[in-house]
């Protein structure tokens, strides 16, 4: 009777299970040994070469670059995107009417798919036929007119902008939940103490929304360092590796170089420093409930 | 002294210029659809002189060509085959386990629901690497099964969280009560645990739905032939192809798009609930 039931209960994980141990726990562990093996994917033959796939990470010049590119594409999503997220958030939640409304319109961005928001924008921003030259050529700033995502200056700031664009409506979201969940009293408060704006904003919101910062922070990292659809959709990595970014790198070893062990150990070294990002995710998030 | 009509003036142009702001912001979320969405209204060769909003005239037959010649209608149907089939798979199975790891005693339980929540911690970059392998050594590559497979297991971890979450909060005394009437386990998850588990299914429902239909790297490396492909990466191989054609490639555009903004715009509500709990799932 016993045994009968304890089965009975294994049932009900045993589909989750036998799908997450086939797609997921399987291929975590193939990485791990494809990663010290130098194969074409076809082939039956592996050779096993140990850790020489992760040296030549260290001297490959085009990872490093995509990596500083990944590095610079968050680095304008950590300020930008997220400063004008908390920005918005903050004027939303002064009990202005339309909070909804805005609320609406900003979570439209977030929704679409990368390839859709990629391409739209790659129009827009088209060196020949493009919205924004025609805009700028109509106000006669011809010289600032060029070919956006074909000019090694400014290809990678527009993707970066772009994936901006798309992302910065969960930073709103996030940073409005935070918002809404400090008490009114203590803005009340303030007032009646005679603070401005100002003294309001630092002394009562900031220290508050600080934790909910930290999240939306480390999100935005670990989501942009990530990021590539966006990019094959607006620019494959070009001009010349001006916006490659380490995932396209992966891929490219994958199905341009076939060299499947070493796509294996640049995710793996990639996915090492995301790690550690999301192990402080962790702790910040616990911090934060407590 | 400043008189009340002084702060009440201040007080207007402030609200005033967040307004612009706002708006300002709102705009430029718009306007590139609305742009898209004017751009497949054009003819080929109208799309590179009339740079206005307002088409010359309304070209419809644009989507009949996306539709029809260039295969679009095919590529929408395989992802509403996709993402309903991804959707149904997510929510059968995990909530069946979040049913389990909430209620039903089990060894190695704990384990096992740890796994899942380390999973939904772990970024595996390129771990389509080794799913492409797997699938080719089960002769899954190439095909629709494989694909919608894979999707399950995406949506698992945080569907399984949602709803675990949801059900050790929810009282007993309903399944207690069918339990005495003789009900079984299973129509306990049937009947009792799931219609109460609505309003967590909208959001696993919806983020999943969402998430699949937007779904690019894994439909590239398994899908190979056309006829299966899903509309995302069909529009990536088509503006390969047609470059120019950019009438073709925006109606295209908006048919991907269109779905899911009617879906979000329907279901607005369980998507931020969705992303608001979703920070605490981190």
């Amino acid at each position: 009777m016993r045994i009968k039931e304890t089965l009975e209960n294994y049932l009900f994980v045993l589909p989750a299970v036998t799908i997450f141990v086939i797609f997921y726990v399987i291929p975590f562990i193939w990485v791990f040994q494809l990663g010290m093996f130098d194969w074409d994917g076809i082939l039956p033959t592996k050779i096993f070469v140990g850790l020489s796939n992760f040296k030549e990470i260290l001297f490959d010049k085009v990872w490093w670059q995509s990596m500083g590119n990944a590095g610079y594409i968050t680095l304008i999503a950590l300020t930008f995107q997220n400063i004008l997220a908390f920005l918005l958030a903050w004027a939303c939640d002064r009990e202005i009417r339309a909070k909804n409304f805005y609320r609406l319109i900003f979570f439209i961005p977030p929704v679409l798919s990368e390839v859709v928001v990629g391409l739209v924008w790659q129009w827009i921003l088209d060196g020949n036929y493009g919205l924004l030259n025609y805009w700028l050529n109509g106000l006669g700033l011809h010289s600032l007119a060029r070919n956006w995502l074909s000019d090694p200056q400014t290809a990678l700031t527009a993707v970066a902008i772009v994936h901006s664009w798309k992302g910065f409506g969960w930073g709103f979201l996030i940073f409005l939940a935070g918002l809404q969940t400090i008490p009114r009293e203590l803005y009340e408060a303030a007032r009646v103490d005679g603070a401005n704006a100002w003294q309001t904003f630092k002394n009562v919101t900031a220290p508050l929304m600080i934790p909910v910062a930290v999240i939306v922070a480390i999100l935005t990292i670990i989501g942009t360092m990530q990021a590539f659809v966006l990019i094959i959709a607006m620019t494959r990595g070009g001009p010349a590796y001006h916006t490659e970014v380490p995932v396209l790198r992966i891929l490219a070893s994958m199905r341009g170089s076939s060299r499947f062990g070493y796509a294996c150990a640049q995710g793996i070294s990639f996915g090492v420093i995301l790690m550690a990002v999301s192990f402080m995710q962790y702790k910040f998030s616990k911090k934060a409930k407590a | 002294m400043k008189t009340a009509a002084f702060y009440k003036t201040k007080k207007a142009v402030l609200n005033t210029l967040i307004h612009a702001f706002l708006l300002a912001v709102a705009v430029t979320c718009i306007f590139p659809l609305l742009w898209m969405v004017a751009c497949s209204l054009k003819t080929q060769e109208e799309i590179f002189k009339n740079m206005s909003l307002v088409p010359s005239g309304w070209h419809f037959e644009n989507y009949y060509k996306a539709w029809v010649e260039g295969g679009f209608g095919r590529f929408f149907i395989n992802s509403i085959i996709y993402t309903v089939s991804v959707v149904a798979g997510i929510v059968i199975v995990s909530s069946m386990a979040a049913y389990a790891f909430s209620r039903l005693q089990f060894p190695g339980k704990n384990i096992l629901f740890y796994m899942f929540m380390a999973a939904m911690m772990i970024p595996v970059p390129g771990s389509f690497v080794p799913l492409y392998v797997l699938l080719n050594k089960l002769h899954l590559r190439n095909t629709a099964i494989g694909y919608i497979l894979c999707m399950i297991n995406v949506g698992l971890s945080t569907s399984i969280f949602l709803l675990k979450t949801f059900f050790d909060k929810m009282p007993k005394e309903l399944e207690d009560a069918a339990r005495i009437d003789g009900c079984s386990k299973i129509g306990i998850w049937r009947h009792v645990a799931l219609p109460l588990a609505k309003p967590v299914l909208a959001v696993v429902v919806v983020f999943n739905a969402l998430n699949v239909w937007n779904e690019y790297v894994l439909a590239l490396i398994i899908f190979d032939s056309r006829p299966l492909m899903p509309l995302q990466v069909a529009l990536t191989a088509f503006q390969g192809e047609f470059v120019t054609n950019y009438p073709l490639l925006m109606a295209g555009l908006t048919i991907t798009a269109l779905p899911i903004i009617i879906v979000y715009l329907l279901m607005q509500k369980y998507i931020v609930k969705g992303v608001t709990q979703g920070i605490v799932v981190g």
